[in-house]
């Protein structure tokens, strides 16, 4: 497209670009705030400012938040779950999408069914609570793991997707005498490396984010993840364990609570920031792929 | 092309059908095997939770577990449509829901008009990534990061001062609770939000704006005469869809952000649920309140979708 380019069209450019300017930085605002104050030594982090700079740079929040063990233990647990759920999560999808796509498979309508009605209706909290309790799974990692594993919407993707696989690839592997076991290991999952990709990582972040389940199912400080830690200091305001610790160590170094807390944000926050312009492209292909009709 | 097979197949044998299907069974029988954990976790980890609603009409005992527990009848739903805290929290849901579909569903939209008009790729490409910046970050982070933000002492009182006006306790004031819960929301989401926007944007056909530009429309005119007309099909189905979600108005979000003090305005139906239920362990009334939200919410979701194939055709439709 050709644009003329007259007076009136550079100075709406101009108005276009600027107010994307501010846009970006009042997106940005809060984090910078942040950075600032876990870098900002001392009580003059207490003065009502807008935070643009530090005024004394000190790193030592991030030391002491960096001997305080639980916030590591916590980026274990999540790890741990993160892993696990996707990994279950990539199995079983695959495996009931799989059958689903064949749309001569015996009863599929009933199955996709009784797959759907879970989209529509939900036990809700109490029942899944107690649910967990009597399957014994309460401060267990799979208490999180299990009951996020098979979501219908997942699998719909996922079918959907093999559905588009042309099935003249199935039928030579058919001829060889492979059986559908075979053929979904050796000719349809490798082919499904864009879906699974991009499920893992949709799958991924959730389980990197979530934190509710492990409030209410898990009660064990040690096995508690990230999140929930967080929650602890910077929800409840709870940072006696964070002082205690500071304590023992023994050390005399200047810092508020405020600082501290900013440092915890700002190391829970970097994977995430690190990771996510590089996976970007699959999140957003991951919003289309949701957007056509499961 | 199957029933002709298989009257083919009755023709040459009375038993014919029989042992069709049954061939048919055994064809099949790796990919019902496949089938089993998937209906395996259905059963366990949905259906029985619904069956567990059972409890919404029985006094659960903790001794006796769900089965046994006596049967009430209608009991704890006529106590919660006689709580009165239950009217405030259902039209808090609401109020906070709708405030956020009034601010929440046009900006993205309207981001989404703007970036297209950007010309430079890069400069878009960063506006892009910023935007969708916060939409991964939880909610516990970011509720740490306003409570900051909104402090006696934060940024946003040094503003309030810089002004000439008292400082304000933003964060336990009713009067301003609901909208910095539905503008942390909004900056939370209008990024993400745009993109299913900006790929309908990109199916515009461009001879569409050649047309335009011959007849001398300018770029704001081609923005509104043509691009947002375009888009009118995505908005009318993301709109009606986000009605089936009304009662939704953000546990993850009001959760980590409110307090005793603002519970008036803030107080909505899930997070009743929780306090009535994990923390007063008033099993069977707060399966109550929250069978009554997922009744709701189902019959939203049904007409949602009936509505969206009578706008769109049975393209966009849930199933």
């Amino acid at each position: 497209m050709v644009y003329r380019k007259t007076r009136l069209g550079m100075a709406a450019d101009l108005c276009l670009y600027a107010a994307m300017t501010l846009l970006m930085l009042i997106t940005l605002y809060p984090f910078w705030m942040q950075l600032v104050t876990s870098l900002e030594s001392g009580a003059s982090v207490y003065t009502t400012r807008l935070m643009f700079v530090p005024e004394q740079v000190s790193l030592e929040a991030y030391r002491l938040a960096f001997h305080f063990k639980p916030l590591w233990t916590g980026y274990l647990n999540t790890i741990v779950r993160t892993a696990l759920g996707v990994l279950c999560m990539l199995i079983v999808t695959s495996l009931t999408a799989y059958p689903l796509s064949k749309k001569d498979l015996p009863f599929n309508r009933a199955f996709t069914g009784f797959l759907l009605l879970t989209m529509l209706f939900t036990g809700g909290l109490i029942p899944n609570y107690l649910l967990i309790r009597e399957l014994h799974l309460l401060n267990s990692v799979w208490a999180l793991v299990l009951p996020g594993t098979l979501s219908a919407f997942n699998a719909l993707v996922m079918r959907n997707f093999f559905r588009s696989i042309p099935e003249s690839l199935e039928e030579s592997a058919r001829v060889d005498g492979a059986g559908y076991l075979r053929i979904f290991i050796s000719v349809i999952l490798p082919l499904s490396a864009p879906v699974l990709a991009t499920l893992a990582l949709w799958v991924g972040v959730g389980h990197w984010n979530a934190w509710f389940d492990s409030l209410i199912y898990i009660a064990d400080g040690h096995k508690q993840v990230l999140q929930v830690v967080l929650r602890k200091i910077l929800i409840e305001n709870d940072t006696a364990d964070m002082n205690a610790m500071i304590q023992k160590m023994n050390t005399h170094s200047e810092y508020t609570d405020r600082q501290l807390q900013a440092a915890v944000v700002m190391l829970s926050i970097v994977p995430m920031l690190v990771v996510y312009p590089f996976a970007q492209k699959y999140f957003v292909q991951g919003v289309m792929v949701g957007a056509i009709k499961g | 092309m199957q029933a002709t097979a298989t009257e083919s197949a009755v023709q040459t044998r009375s038993s014919g059908r029989a042992k069709g299907r049954f061939n048919k069974f055994r064809q099949y029988r790796m990919l019902f095997l496949m089938l089993v954990p998937g209906f395996i976790f259905l059963l366990v980890f949905n259906y029985a939770p619904m069956y567990g609603l059972v409890l919404a009409f029985k006094d659960f005992r903790i001794t006796s577990g769900i089965l046994d527990s006596p049967w009430v009848g209608m009991k704890h739903f006529n106590k919660v449509f006689d709580d009165p805290h239950f009217y405030v929290v259902l039209k808090n849901t609401i109020l906070i829901s709708v405030y956020k579909l009034i601010f929440g569903f046009p900006a993205p939209i309207a981001f989404a008009l703007l970036l297209n008009e950007m010309r430079r790729p890069l400069f878009r490409k960063w506006v892009q990534t910023v935007s969708y910046l916060p939409h991964f970050i939880s909610w516990i982070v970011l509720a740490g990061i306003f409570t900051t933000l909104f402090s006696l002492d934060g940024p946003v009182n040094a503003l309030v001062k810089a002004f000439g006006h008292a400082p304000v306790v933003f964060m336990a004031d009713e009067r301003y609770f609901r909208s910095i819960l539905v503008g942390t929301s909004v900056f939370q989401s209008f990024g993400w939000s745009s993109i299913i926007f900006l790929a309908a944007i990109a199916g515009v056909d461009p001879q569409l704006h050649e047309a335009a530009i011959m007849d001398g429309a300018g770029r704001f005119r081609r923005m509104i005469q043509i691009t947002l007309p375009m888009l009118a099909p995505v908005i009318s189905i993301m709109l009606i869809l986000s009605m089936g979600t009304i009662l939704d108005a953000g546990f993850d979000q009001i959760f980590n952000m409110y307090n005793a003090q603002v519970y008036g305005v803030a107080d909505v139906i899930d997070t009743y649920v929780y306090r009535l239920g994990l923390i007063n362990a008033d099993y069977s009334y707060s399966t109550a309140v929250g069978m009554f939200k997922s009744v709701v919410a189902l019959i939203l979701l049904l007409s949602v979708n009936r509505l969206v194939k009578a706008v769109g055709g049975s393209d966009h439709t849930l199933w």
